[in-house]
């Protein structure tokens, strides 16, 4: 099993013609994703890389049947796109763009809940369950497929950590990037719940950074669940000074109970593996593992 | 986007919130036509000059003087002007002052004691919600009431679909302590300022102190704003309210650049792809026994362009003793990288420090081959522990 995505979801790409949905769309089809087709208002009837292009997710739901949707549209539009996915039935929402006013992702988060439905970013770099769907923009070849599951802010340091985790011989269940804005639609807490409750995934990396209290919670969330699965952390930024803006947008240490100093004690004392290197992050879920 | 207190003002102003009047000088003689020109508008007969620089605590490090009479107005702001305020939360160098606000005295006595609150409009991360966080003590720093006295600090969180309701905003009034016209000024006051935060699509309104006026009314003194830059394009109007003269000279010939660079104590730089990766090379740094001296995303496509723009940032820098390239390719192809490390360092000509380049993902080896056969006085890693034990070596 797996979480989120395989290779029964039907996929589609809003902003499916533009260049960033042109070239992650081929990069995902080239991967064998299940892309069933896209959106791009205006050009419905179209064929795209393939497949069907339609002018509503409406019209995409209805006619190919999809349930997952990657989101590339430019930050003035993205909001509306998440919401449009989710009035349309889409089941899990992947959003990729950054750079979305605030205001607009207190909107589009208001609206989306009690939906039946799951956003996952934005900001992100999506969500990957290898040899069976890569719903984002990560370098396929470097997840191999295995048990363990990983929930991280951030893209690059993503792939640092899969890579890092293949190396020791072991893989990937799913990869869950939940991205690095202040409003994001899945928090730490519930990527990593997917995870511990996915009877493949046998241990889990969590990867936060400065800035907010999502790693408290999942660490609060694991010690109270009891489970014996084990989780290996780390968190970025501990050399980034206070009330800066690291880069993401919510990368920004705002008191004392958010430094990466703060969240690792809480980590350590909700039971977390947590490592101060990020080089030791495959290291160390191989010992764990034992 | 962080703006001065009299942009702010201006700003909360023009949403109907009530203001300590003021005038921007940039010199002693204008700050004394500024004074005229307020006493002949609100009658004020003393004056507030106050530096204008971003950054809080401006009243502890001498920023913020009253002035009795129009001689005191031009010493007091010939004294501000051109200084180096140094304030809790500058640098010790503290932060030149280029200009000051002229502004009414409000503190004048009447029918009832002045009072003091703390209010501010923000985003609650947890719940995805804005919220109203205030306390009956003002004028102080906040983070020491939260700490001190946790009690004395109330939120008011608003519903998106359908704001700040009228209840919530008599809520805050009566929390305050307020009765009567300050009560109804008070509502009328959080309303506003509400409409303010939403419509100018701010990140951040810190107005420390409300002030309750010795004739009750409801108004306020500073105000702390932050724009989000997200939105900055439905704003055209306050894209001009930037200053860069209060931001870092490198870190905007950086953002020019189009690279997100954050300059640092340190002396080790680096140039990494991606923020979070960024930081946890900054860690590895110091895990290395070396102080990271930037925060540098050189973004998804490091051509030699780019690399060359970050290598030019990271070397203005003289505490740098080396720097450390981290990139983790993807998309974006490690042996495109590495030429275009080998074709910046060639047009540099006279790099002096170490560097060690790690490039790891797509077409690492070929990228490693490259790099080592350059001829170049740079050294190759592939794995993170690879990277931090030559920064080790270099900084031994």
């Amino acid at each position: 099993m797996s979480v989120l995505v395989n290779k029964n979801s039907k996929i589609i790409v809003q902003g499916f013609t533009g260049s960033e949905g042109t070239f992650h769309a081929g990069q995902m089809i080239e991967y064998g994703t299940n892309v069933v087709g896209g959106v791009t208002p205006g050009k419905g009837g179209q064929t795209h890389l393939d497949k069907p292009v339609f002018n509503t997710v409406l019209d995409a739901v209805n006619e190919v049947g999809a349930d997952t949707t990657i989101i590339f549209v430019p930050p003035a539009f993205a909001a509306d796109a998440i919401m449009e996915a989710a009035d349309a039935g889409i089941k899990v929402i992947i959003t990729i763009t950054e750079g979305i006013p605030v205001a607009d992702m207190i909107t589009a988060s208001n609206y989306i809940k009690g939906k039946n439905c799951r956003l996952i970013g934005p900001n992100c770099p999506g969500v990957i369950t290898p040899e069976e769907a890569k719903v984002g923009i990560m370098p396929g070849f470097v997840f191999k497929k295995g048990k363990i599951g990983i929930v991280s802010k951030s893209g690059t340091l993503t792939y640092e950590a899969a890579d890092q985790v293949v190396k020791q011989g072991l893989g990937i269940t799913t990869a869950i990037g939940i991205g690095g804005d202040p409003i994001i639609g899945t928090t730490t807490k519930e990527a990593v719940e997917l995870l511990i409750n996915d009877p493949e995934t046998e241990a889990v990396v969590m990867i936060g950074e400065i800035g907010g209290q999502l790693e408290a919670d999942a660490a609060n969330w694991y010690k109270d669940s009891g489970s014996k699965k084990p989780v290996v952390g780390f968190i970025a930024g501990e050399t980034a000074p206070a009330g800066r803006t690291m880069g993401h947008a919510g990368a920004i240490v705002g008191g004392s109970d958010d430094t990466a100093q703060a969240k690792k004690k809480i980590m350590r004392a909700c039971g977390i593996h947590v490592v101060d290197s990020p080089a030791e992050i495959g290291k160390k879920i191989a010992e764990v593992l034992g | 986007m962080n703006l001065h207190e009299y942009q702010g003002k201006e700003i909360l102003s023009s949403f109907g919130v009530r203001i300590q009047r003021g005038i921007v000088a940039q010199n002693a003689n204008e700050a004394v036509n500024a004074a005229k020109q307020l006493t002949s508008e609100t009658g004020t007969s003393w004056h507030v000059i106050k530096a204008q620089v971003h950054a809080g605590g401006r009243g502890k490090g001498g920023g913020v003087k009253l002035a009795k009479n129009l001689k005191e107005v031009e010493e007091i702001a010939g004294q501000i002007i051109g200084m180096n305020l140094i304030t809790p939360q500058t640098s010790a160098e503290g932060k030149k002052v280029h200009q000051v606000l002229v502004a009414e005295d409000v503190y004048y006595p009447g029918e009832s004691e002045t009072d003091e609150f703390y209010m501010s409009v923000l985003l609650n991360r947890g719940t995805g919600r804005n919220m109203i966080m205030y306390s009956t003590e003002g004028g102080m720093d906040i983070e020491t009431v939260a700490e001190e006295t946790p009690h004395l600090i109330f939120t008011e969180e608003v519903d998106p679909t359908v704001g700040l309701l009228p209840f919530q905003a008599r809520r805050v009034a009566f929390n305050l302590g307020l009765s009567g016209l300050a009560f109804k000024e008070m509502t009328k006051f959080v309303s506003a300022l509400y409409k303010a935060y939403v419509e100018s699509d701010s990140s951040l309104f810190e107005i420390n102190p409300v002030l309750k006026t010795s004739d009750n009314k409801i108004m306020a003194v500073d105000a702390k704003v932050t724009i989000d830059d997200n939105a900055l394009y439905r704003h055209k109007n306050y894209i001009d309210l930037r200053d860069v003269r209060e931001e870092s000279a490198i870190e905007v010939e950086a953002g020019e650049l189009g690279l997100n660079y954050v300059d640092l104590d340190g002396n080790v730089g680096c140039m990494v792809n991606g923020a979070g990766l960024a930081m946890a090379t900054m860690d590895l740094i110091k895990q290395a026994g070396g102080e990271p001296a930037n925060f540098l995303d050189v973004g998804g496509t490091a051509d030699a362009a780019r690399v060359e723009a970050a290598f030019k940032i990271i070397l203005k820098d003289p505490a740098v003793k080396a720097i450390l390239i981290n990139i983790f390719g993807g998309i974006v192809r490690c042996d495109r990288v590495a030429q275009g490390v080998i074709d910046a360092y060639k047009n540099m000509g006279n790099i002096e420090v170490p560097i060690i380049v790690r490039l790891q993902g797509t077409n690492a080896d070929i990228a490693k081959e490259l790099i080592d056969n350059s001829g170049l006085d740079v050294m190759s890693a592939t794995e993170f522990q690879e990277a931090a034990d030559k920064v080790q070596q270099v900084l031994a």
